[in-house]
């Protein structure tokens, strides 16, 4: 409020307080003209783009989607950013149609084979990895020990091939091991402990892994139906191998003592376990998707 | 009759003035929302999508509680990133049943509109506990609490009241009920029905399991059983690529 308007300025008119008075400066013409073309702009918007409601429905306006589908059939739809998606994405499914049906037609083996094929995997397979698989199996598909399993060792729960790569993908996978605590007393499942730790060369007590012998082998236990006689494990079951020194479960590299690795074997046996969980993701990701990833998986490493 | 208008009669007096000052806001906002509430197909005709069910619901509540909506959003946009990386567009229709809707405005973690059976109960259990231990680089606060506090279920049915006053269909009456089958079908009007809300939700809770611990029904298992059904009810593949274009 340092300086006075000049008095050439008129006020509205409008006095408060006595003498209390507005002035009524118009507005510059640039702005006013600004504003006309605002209005002019908005007219011309409503009659392209989808506006004002009528009734049940709307001005759908005079711009138009076109765009090729998957089926080759060409669409058209009134603008909206649905239909704008749609293009989008058949544009791109257009560009990327060479590589998946090569995907689609060619054998897993192939795939592998082929240097253009399996760059395409490689870069498709990483962001899917990323997006879908990596909050389980980590970045690099290294798993975790307790929780996910390792997809670049010759482990494989479920078999590492591609067909069994590929139903593990579309299907999911439940794990599941009963809890031994409630036939087996402590004595026994210690004794189990120390023979599972001897099978791949632990520390172990061989008294009790003599006797965890007979009853991994034996009826009250019954170890040997999933894992086998030689405790390699059976695919067809999701039984893992125990012989191999890879752990999954429980987590034996983890403990430093020879005491607290055979302490980690025998918290599994005795709760057992009902986790293990594979999400299915046939209804998430497309076939071809699911192909890319299936041999992105099998050359992490462990494919067999 | 001869009215002379004035505009000095707004301006000297405040109760007229607020009350057309209201009314000319008004507008801006009547224009742009009261034509959705006519507009046939604001609302997507889509099969399966229903209210939450008592554990479910207990969840949301779980998951406002915790304000993880300041963080996470539930709205895939029609955008072709969001779409290979999240799935399917939102649908209104898939939130016709939310009081408030969890929409959100901003991400700093991932949009969880269709997080549902993505993960496995166990990857959510651990992750909200302890995110860094599945997801190194992620910046979310642990929620361990969760898993340790035990479900308060003794107001799920005012709970499920409170939601029919604004509109969710959970029936009191057999006649409720009854409309419940003939709209959601038998399984899940059942779950719908306040009468039996707390049994349902014991129920669901020990069947589904969802936080691995049978002992008890933990706030664990409602968040983990609200973030599975996420995004699940709307089956996309029975619909063409096109199916909602026109509804826009």
């Amino acid at each position: 409020m340092s300086e006075q308007k000049p008095q050439t300025v008129p006020t509205t008119g409008h006095v408060w307080d006595g003498d209390l008075q507005e002035y009524n400066n118009p507005l510059p013409v640039w702005w006013v003209y600004t504003f006309y073309a605002t209005v002019i702009f908005a007219l011309v918007y409503w009659t392209i783009y989808p506006s004002w409601p009528i009734g049940k429905g709307w001005i759908g306006g005079v711009s138009k989607i076109t765009y090729v589908n998957s089926e080759g059939e060409a669409k058209t739809h009134s603008w909206n950013t649905r239909a704008l998606l749609l293009a989008d994405l058949n544009k791109a499914a257009i560009a990327q149609k060479p590589y998946f049906d090569k995907v689609e037609a060619m054998s897993y083996e192939q795939i592998a084979k082929d240097p253009e094929m399996s760059g395409f995997i490689l870069s498709a397979g990483k962001s899917l990895f990323a997006d879908n698989c990596a909050p389980c199996h980590q970045a690099g598909g290294q798993g975790m020990v307790g929780f996910f399993p390792n997809l670049t060792d010759d482990d494989w729960q479920y078999g590492g091939s591609y067909e069994k790569v590929h139903e593990t993908l579309m299907g999911g996978r439940r794990g599941y091991m009963p809890a031994f605590s409630e036939v087996l007393n402590g004595e026994q499942i210690d004794q189990l402990a120390n023979y599972v730790a001897s099978l791949s060369g632990g520390d172990h007590d061989s008294a009790k892994a003599a006797a965890g012998n007979t009853l991994f082998h034996g009826e009250a236990a019954g170890c040997y139906v999933c894992h086998g006689g030689d405790a390699k494990g059976r695919q067809e079951l999701g039984a893992p191998n125990l012989t191999d020194n890879i752990w999954l479960w429980a987590n034996v590299p983890a403990a430093g003592s020879a005491e607290g690795k055979i302490a980690a074997i025998r918290g599994v046996i005795a709760s057992g376990l009902n986790k293990g969980v594979m999400p299915a993701w046939s209804a998430r990701l497309t076939p071809e998707q699911i192909k890319v990833l299936t041999v992105y998986v099998h050359e992490l490493g462990g494919g067999q | 009759m001869n009215i002379n208008f004035k505009h000095e009669w707004i301006e000297t007096n405040i109760g007229l003035m607020a009350v057309l000052t209201m009314i000319a806001i008004s507008v801006g906002g009547l224009v742009e929302i009261a034509p959705l509430f006519f507009i046939d197909k604001t609302i997507e005709k889509v099969e399966g999508v229903r209210p939450y069910t008592p554990l479910e619901q207990r969840g949301r509540d779980i998951y406002m509680r915790e304000g993880c909506y300041t963080c996470h959003s539930q709205m895939i946009r029609p955008f072709r990133d969001e779409k290979l990386r999240y799935g399917h567009y939102s649908l209104a229709a898939e939130s016709q049943y939310d009081h408030p809707f969890q929409w959100g405005s901003k991400r700093t973690g991932p949009d969880l509109a269709r997080v549902g059976s993505k993960y496995s109960n166990e990857w959510h259990v651990q992750h909200l506990v302890a995110p860094r231990s599945m997801v190194p680089e992620s910046v979310m606060p642990n929620y361990p609490w969760l898993l340790s506090t035990q479900l308060d279920i003794s107001d799920t049915a005012a709970r499920m009241k409170a939601l029919r006053k604004v509109g969710v269909p959970y029936s009191l009456s057999q006649a409720e009920y009854d409309a419940n089958v003939t709209k959601f079908g038998e399984t899940v009007a059942k779950q719908l029905h306040i009468p039996a809300a707390q049994k349902n939700l014991v129920e669901q809770a020990n069947f589904g399991n969802y936080d691995g611990d049978r002992s008890g029904i933990s706030e664990m298992d409602a968040l983990v059983a609200y973030l599975q059904m996420l995004g699940t009810m709307v089956d996309f593949s029975k619909y063409a690529d096109d199916a909602f274009v026109e509804t826009r």
